[in-house]
């Protein structure tokens, strides 16, 4: 029991005193002021669009990210060791780096001729790039150690390729694939600096939850911002524990 | 490998990996190209000058202290954790699941102004920290707070659906034929989720030096002092130093496939070990 | 497999790796010698020059000095909340007034000649090189198809001397109070992108972006020296940017930090800040060809001061331009 204990105090003393503090600090001016700090039309619109655009980057992130697991660990081709090194480079680079890039590339002056800063698309792009890893990552180890005996006695049955995938590969990467959406659907919400720079930060336009968060902290409005925060927290947990209850479900259908 | 198991003909393989590597060079390679390109479109020696400037080569080094600590913590909580909640099913395991991946969906600086009102001097436990002559915030262990919190759930993240689909069957085996815990755990578990460890590190890693919002705020970002490579880069941003900014990003992005390199080649050798 | 497994396994490595890290941030706080500077971001470069002539001095020989930099809010909240400091320097008066009532500093502050302000400058517009859309007024802000950029002016300090020399602007043009206000609606409708600080408005312009960036002089001389292709217009009629700076009280006042703010009031100090692109607090170091007077140069003071404009105009939730940033959703943005 030890050991649990020492997991339960290790997860209070990072997350979850300071989460108490925060939705303590948000009900700092009662629950009228916490109200009006959430229902604001700039604060509702930029979580509309947060919401609608992180759904989209997971929906994104689970076809290709799949996708490109399956070619890393399946597929062999000259230089795959090279693009495997470069899958978690958008995490390390900073923030602001990426926004900076993704404006010289793909804005004014782009020398691949393609210009979408300053738009919403920049904001799914942006994000795109930062939660690349994930999905990717949570599938390769699954795929690396997966069972080849049922798919090949799948094939000497008579089954397709494309049948196999569906019904004997993709039940068993399910959980890994949920399990990479869900880290990505979460840094989607949460994501700041690459989408800042590169996508214009405008209200009502491509304006996220998280720039409408720190702007409100710079204003000194910190209850404020700590009740938007409060509340992108119980969407996030809400999907995030619902996907894991996925999880749970999919795998049950696994032998 | 036989031919009967190849998956798909070799049209649909090529199809596949069009599609992909297209997806990747877009959103990925042009990317970090157009990084590079940018980085040393001056030379090389501005480059050298900018990595090797005192502030930059301090800030290097405490990026690498917040790493080694806030890793390996991360490591083992990660694995710990995943234990847990796949081994030893409990009523709201769903909810804790959820909650280790919730740091991340809080914007960074509201993760450190969090940790600030925490442990900071007016914080909950500001008096009682001061009274003991620690200091959390604006100094090294508010950072690794900071660096543990946003980079927390990868390992968890990765090992869990590796430990479910891997079943418990091979570890029941070892244990009848009177293996102890710790031997399962280091002979069939540890072995068989050894790639999705090596990810997670690698994960947790990339996460931990690219970390900028949460450290800034609990950082002070004192040059020289307390600022890490990512605030070293904003710095250098704001002072219109680019190349100098780029040349750091371009270290912490080296720094994350040496991490990777490195973590594979572990593992590899882990399994000719066996 | 066993909970004991995995209670040797935390138990075992996390106190030692959690002990490891408690350890490894035991700071000690400096003596005497040593004068921590907190500043807002932009006189970095100043600060660079600044420190070693002051340390060069008989007064400043022997000191060191730590330097933080960031954006003048979040600077001024991290010393609100402990962040070791001696000397402070913010982009704006209301970064310091909030230091006073903690007893952070002291509330004569402003009670010297300069009334507490090292460095002046003034709102420009930074347009292409050449000027190719020819704007030199704020009128030519509002025309339609011209792309603004200013950051946020919730969130940057930058962006409120913006709004407030707009909103001035008005004022002395003969227009009334709702009429600049009108103004200012049209000014933010017309904004393409709106970060949350100068330097990243400016990178923005800098990418291609926007006919017109709203910035301080003191970004703009720097970044014009520095070959990229901008350049500025001085408006008619402007705000002059005061940046206060203090020595900190709290627990006890470091008398070097006396010392290093005196030097950077003095005339050699001023004339160093003057060549990093901000004007004197000393009228007769002002270059007027460096520094050209506008027609019509009016302070914050004018406008009723920090305190009060700072609750009518950005309060939330009913200050002026809180409401036109969230009435922007009405016509389609």
């Amino acid at each position: 029991m030890l050991g649990r204990g020492a997991l339960a105090l290790y997860l209070s003393v990072l997350v979850l005193l300071p989460l108490a503090a925060l939705a303590a600090h948000s009900l700092d001016g009662g629950l009228s002021a916490f109200w009006q700090s959430v229902t604001t039309p700039e604060g509702i619109a930029a979580l509309e669009f947060t919401l609608v655009v992180s759904v989209i980057v997971v929906i994104v992130n689970v076809v290709f990210g799949t996708l490109i697991a399956w070619v890393l660990v399946r597929d062999d081709f000259p230089g795959r060791g090279v693009v495997n090194s470069l899958i978690d480079l958008p995490f390390a680079l900073p923030t602001i780096v990426v926004s900076v890039v993704l404006l010289a590339l793909y804005g004014k002056g782009s020398p691949v001729g393609i210009d979408i800063a300053l738009t919403r698309s920049a904001v799914g792009v942006a994000l795109l790039f930062v939660t690349l890893p994930f999905v990717v990552r949570s599938v390769q180890p699954v795929l690396i150690e997966l069972d080849r005996s049922m798919e090949e006695a799948a094939a000497s049955l008579g089954a397709s390729p494309a049948t196999i995938v569906r019904r004997v590969v993709l039940p068993s990467l399910a959980p890994a694939i949920i399990s990479g959406a869900a880290l990505s659907f979460a840094r989607a919400l949460g994501e700041f600096g690459s989408v800042l720079l590169f996508a214009g930060a405008l209200p009502f336009k491509t304006e996220v939850s998280s720039i409408y968060v720190y702007n409100q902290i710079e204003n000194d409005n910190l209850s404020g911002a700590a009740a938007v925060s409060v509340v992108l927290l119980a969407i996030a947990l809400l999907v995030l524990a619902a996907l894991n209850v996925l999880s749970r479900n999919r795998s049950r259908h696994v032998l | 490998m036989s031919s009967s198991v190849r998956q798909g003909s070799r049209a649909s393989r090529y199809a596949l990996r069009t599609i992909a590597l297209g997806y990747l060079t877009l959103l990925l390679v042009l990317p970090l190209v157009a990084l590079f390109y940018r980085t040393f479109e001056h030379g090389l020696a501005p480059v050298w000058a900018a990595v090797t400037a005192p502030y930059a080569v301090h800030a290097f080094w405490l990026s690498l202290e917040l790493v080694a600590i806030a890793v390996p913590l991360n490591t083992v909580f990660g694995i710990g954790i995943a234990l847990l909640l796949e081994r030893h099913p409990f009523r709201g395991r769903s909810l804790v699941g959820a909650l280790i991946d919730v740091p991340f969906a809080v914007s960074p600086v509201v993760i450190g102004l969090s940790l600030v009102l925490v442990y900071g001097d007016q914080g909950w436990f500001g008096t009682s920290l001061m009274a003991h002559g620690i200091s959390v915030i604006f100094s090294v262990p508010g950072m690794v707070l900071a660096t543990a919190f946003v980079s927390l759930p990868f390992v968890a993240r990765e090992t869990m659906p590796v430990l479910r689909e891997l079943g418990t069957d091979s570890e029941e085996a070892a244990a009848t034929l009177g293996a102890s815990p710790w031997q399962v755990f280091w002979r069939v578990t540890l072995p068989a989720i050894r790639w999705a460890v090596t990810y997670g590190v690698v994960l947790t890693t990339a996460r931990a030096l690219g970390e900028f919002g949460a450290v800034s705020i609990v950082s002070g970002n004192v040059l020289g002092v307390t600022q890490t490579l990512p605030l070293y880069v904003k710095n250098e941003f704001d002072n219109f130093d680019v190349t100098g900014a780029y040349a750091a990003s371009v270290v912490l992005a080296l720094l994350t496939v040496f991490t990777l390199l490195f973590m594979q080649v572990l593992t590899r050798k882990a399994r000719r070990a066996d | 497999m066993a909970p004991r497994t995995i209670a040797r396994v935390t138990s075992r490595a996390l106190p030692v790796l959690a002990a490891s890290a408690l350890l490894a941030g035991c700071g000690s706080s400096s003596g005497g010698k040593t004068v921590a500077l907190v500043a807002y971001s932009t006189p970095q470069a100043a600060y660079a020059a600044l420190i070693p002539a002051f340390q060069a001095t008989a007064a400043g020989k022997g000191i060191s000095f730590t330097q933080s930099y960031g954006a003048s809010g979040d600077q001024s909240r991290a010393v609100l909340a402990g962040q070791p400091a001696n000397v402070v320097n913010f982009s704006l008066t209301s970064d310091m007034t909030k230091l006073v009532s903690p007893g952070i500093v002291s509330p004569s502050w402003d009670a010297g000649p300069t009334h507490g302000f090292v460095t002046n400058s003034v709102v420009v517009f930074i347009v292409r090189k050449g000027n190719p859309k020819h704007i030199t007024n704020w009128d030519d802000l509002v025309q339609p198809g011209v792309k603004v950029i200013t950051p946020n002016p919730l969130s940057s300090g930058s962006a409120r001397w913006n709004i407030m020399a707009a909103y001035g602007a008005q004022l002395h043009e003969g227009k009334t109070p709702s009429q600049a206000d009108a103004y200012l609606a049209a000014l933010l409708k017309n904004t393409v992108a709106q970060p949350t600080s100068a330097r990243d408005a400016l990178q923005t312009f800098l990418s291609g972006e926007g006919d017109v960036l709203l910035d301080y002089e003191s970004e703009a001389i720097p970044d014009e020296k520095k070959g990229d292709a901008i350049s500025y217009v001085i408006p008619a009629s402007t705000i002059l940017i005061q940046n206060p700076i203090a020595v900190v009280t709290r627990g006890g006042t470091n008398p070097n930090a006396q010392a290093f703010v005196n030097y950077l009031l003095s005339p050699a100090g001023q004339t160093i800040w003057a060549q990093q692109g901000y004007r004197p607090v000393i009228p007769s170091l002002v270059n007027p060809k460096v520094f050209p007077t506008p027609a019509d140069l009016f302070t914050i003071a004018s406008l009723g001061g920090w305190t009060a404009v700072t609750k009518e105009f950005f309060g939330t939730p009913n200050g002026v331009v809180t409401k036109i940033e969230q009435g922007q959703g009405v016509s389609a943005g």
